[in-house]
């Protein structure tokens, strides 16, 4: 199946001008102490528009890189940023294996180097209700899933993060959140989706450490937790593997985690969500939450006749 | 007569001394609430001030709920007396319940009232401290000497729901998160050894009692 990109209407392209400054934004936040630059330094990322553009206003830098959930640093959102200095996000390698005919391993500095990197901005839903939109810098995971050539066998793709311990201090002592590694899962179809990408940065750079770096997975018409982090395995199976969160809590995370307001959270409401960064403190417009995050068109048709109530 | 005269400036100064104490500590009680509005509205509570403003001012509720559990065992056990700080410290804890109920209602859910009630319907941690803060209306409203005397036996009786109340407070607390925190064992911890006490207290007072009476003897 041939896929053709939507076009992307020039409303929907940052102004050049604007775009070009985003370094001297950079170089502020950091010199106003808001970005961690101990860790591994963010390097520029060459990177084209990539289609599914938003004309929706960015979140901030500061939030987007401040405001993280990321187990393995911790379970509050500040953690991620506030402990991750430790961690070494290069040298780097994904394994890619499984039921493909080229297993292969891929060191993240020729991804990056060879990979039609894009960038995407899209809308992030976190399952906690609350929403950013992000431009990340990645490339389609179908480009790297060809790759390694999957078998007709293969089904569904299973995705692993990295244990370290002495790196993630989420990782060690007594109140564990999560069982390690974290993992994750897609059908074959969603992973093979042109919306689904694999990202190595945001905002122009490589991915700071409290956001997955190296390197992550991002669905952006699933809810937030499925998009892995730090991923250092990527296996094709012919069984639906098992996910973090689902094994966590099955009756409030399930497998498939599209943006659903239909489908209620136990606990709280999915209908409606606060933008993060841009409402404030008064007046906080909570916005509607859209069925599969604004990217129905694009993806509905992959669940067609399947109930998603049930399947959520 | 110059002495008792004496005696009741200094009873009558005493007591202003504690009502000012008393005043004091709504004052530094309320503190917690002012900063973190502070904080919010200036941009200092993070990405999302709204759920941070909101949780704080949980946790202050259950603070104020804890410190009134702990006036009675203090006495009892370290003989410290604080029963003159007890309301407002009771008070306190209301007024932060109150507080969070309100940013949940009016900044977190923004006055949609239909998902608000169909929040406590549904949602057993939101019903669970929605019941909490239910109860703790009667409490707040015979919060005076008027009520204390009107009421006699029953007030005390009343005045236990708090026990239900610091219960609820510290369920909904731990059911509220995703997944297995220090923080809400510790509160929902401190709270049950609390509540333990007003079963002990009958037994341990009746051992001291006869502890007393053996050393007298």
């Amino acid at each position: 199946m041939a896929y053709r990109s939507p076009p992307v209407p020039s409303s929907q392209i940052t102004p050049r001008s604007i775009y070009l400054r985003r370094r001297e934004f950079l170089a502020g936040a950091v010199a106003a102490g808001l970005i961690s630059v101990s860790g591994a330094r963010a390097e520029a990322l060459k990177a084209k528009p990539g289609p599914y553009a938003t004309d929706e206003k960015l979140t901030p830098l500061k939030d987007v890189t401040t405001y993280n959930n990321f187990y393995e640093f911790g379970t509050d959102k500040a953690d991620p940023a506030a402990k991750s200095d430790n961690f070494k996000p290069k040298p780097w390698r994904v394994k890619v294996d499984g039921l493909v005919a080229k297993p292969a391993e891929f060191d993240i500095e020729d991804l990056i180097a060879t990979m039609p990197l894009e960038e995407r901005i899209y809308r992030m839903r976190c399952v906690e209700a609350w929403s950013m939109v992000i431009p990340w810098t990645g490339f389609q995971l179908s480009a790297l899933l060809n790759k390694v050539e999957p078998l007709s066998s293969a089904k569904y793709v299973a995705f692993e993060t990295v244990v370290r311990p002495e790196e993630m201090p989420g990782q060690q002592g007594l109140f564990q959140a999560l069982e390690w590694p974290y993992v994750e899962g897609l059908r074959l179809d969603e992973a093979m989706h042109p919306l689904t990408i694999l990202a190595v940065g945001l905002y122009g750079e490589t991915l700071p450490n409290q956001n997955g770096a190296p390197i992550r997975l991002v669905v952006p018409w699933k809810y937030g937790f499925k998009g892995i982090k730090s991923i250092v395995r990527i296996s094709l199976v012919d069984k639906q593997p098992p996910t973090s969160w689902n094994l966590q809590n099955a009756q409030e995370y399930g497998f498939y985690a599209n943006v659903n307001p239909q489908v209620d959270h136990p606990r709280w409401s999915q209908a409606t969500e606060r933008r993060i960064g841009e409402d404030g403190f008064f007046g906080s417009g909570r916005r509607e939450t859209l069925p599969f995050n604004g990217y129905g068109e694009e993806v509905a048709s992959l669940y067609a006749g399947m109930d998603l109530k049930a399947n959520y | 007569m110059r002495a008792i005269e004496i005696g009741t400036d200094i009873a009558r100064r005493a007591k202003n001394h504690g009502k000012a104490f008393v005043w004091a500590l709504y004052g530094v009680g309320l503190l917690p609430a002012l900063w973190a509005f502070y904080l919010g509205s200036t941009g200092g509570l993070g990405a999302d001030p709204v759920k941070e403003f909101e949780h704080r001012l949980g946790l202050w509720a259950l603070r104020f709920i804890i410190l009134t559990l702990m006036v009675s065992p203090l006495r009892d056990i370290f003989s410290i007396n604080l029963l003159r700080y007890r309301r407002a410290l009771g008070l306190l804890a209301f007024y932060y319940v109150l507080m969070h109920f309100s940013v949940y209602m009016i900044l977190d859910q923004a006055l949609d009232l239909n998902a608000v009630i169909a929040d406590i319907a549904k949602r057993p941690f939101i019903t669970i401290g929605m019941a909490s803060l239910a109860l703790l209306v009667p409490l707040a409203v015979t919060s005076n000497a008027w009520s204390i005397r009107r009421l006699g036996a029953n007030w005390v009786k009343l005045h236990r729901l708090i026990y239900v109340a610091a219960a609820g407070g510290a369920l909904h607390f731990m059911l509220s998160l995703k997944t297995w925190r220090p923080e809400p064992i510790i509160y929902a911890a401190i709270i049950a050894i609390l509540l333990a006490w007003r079963i002990l207290r009958p037994y341990f007072l009746k051992w001291r009692k006869s502890m007393r009476m053996s050393a007298a003897r």
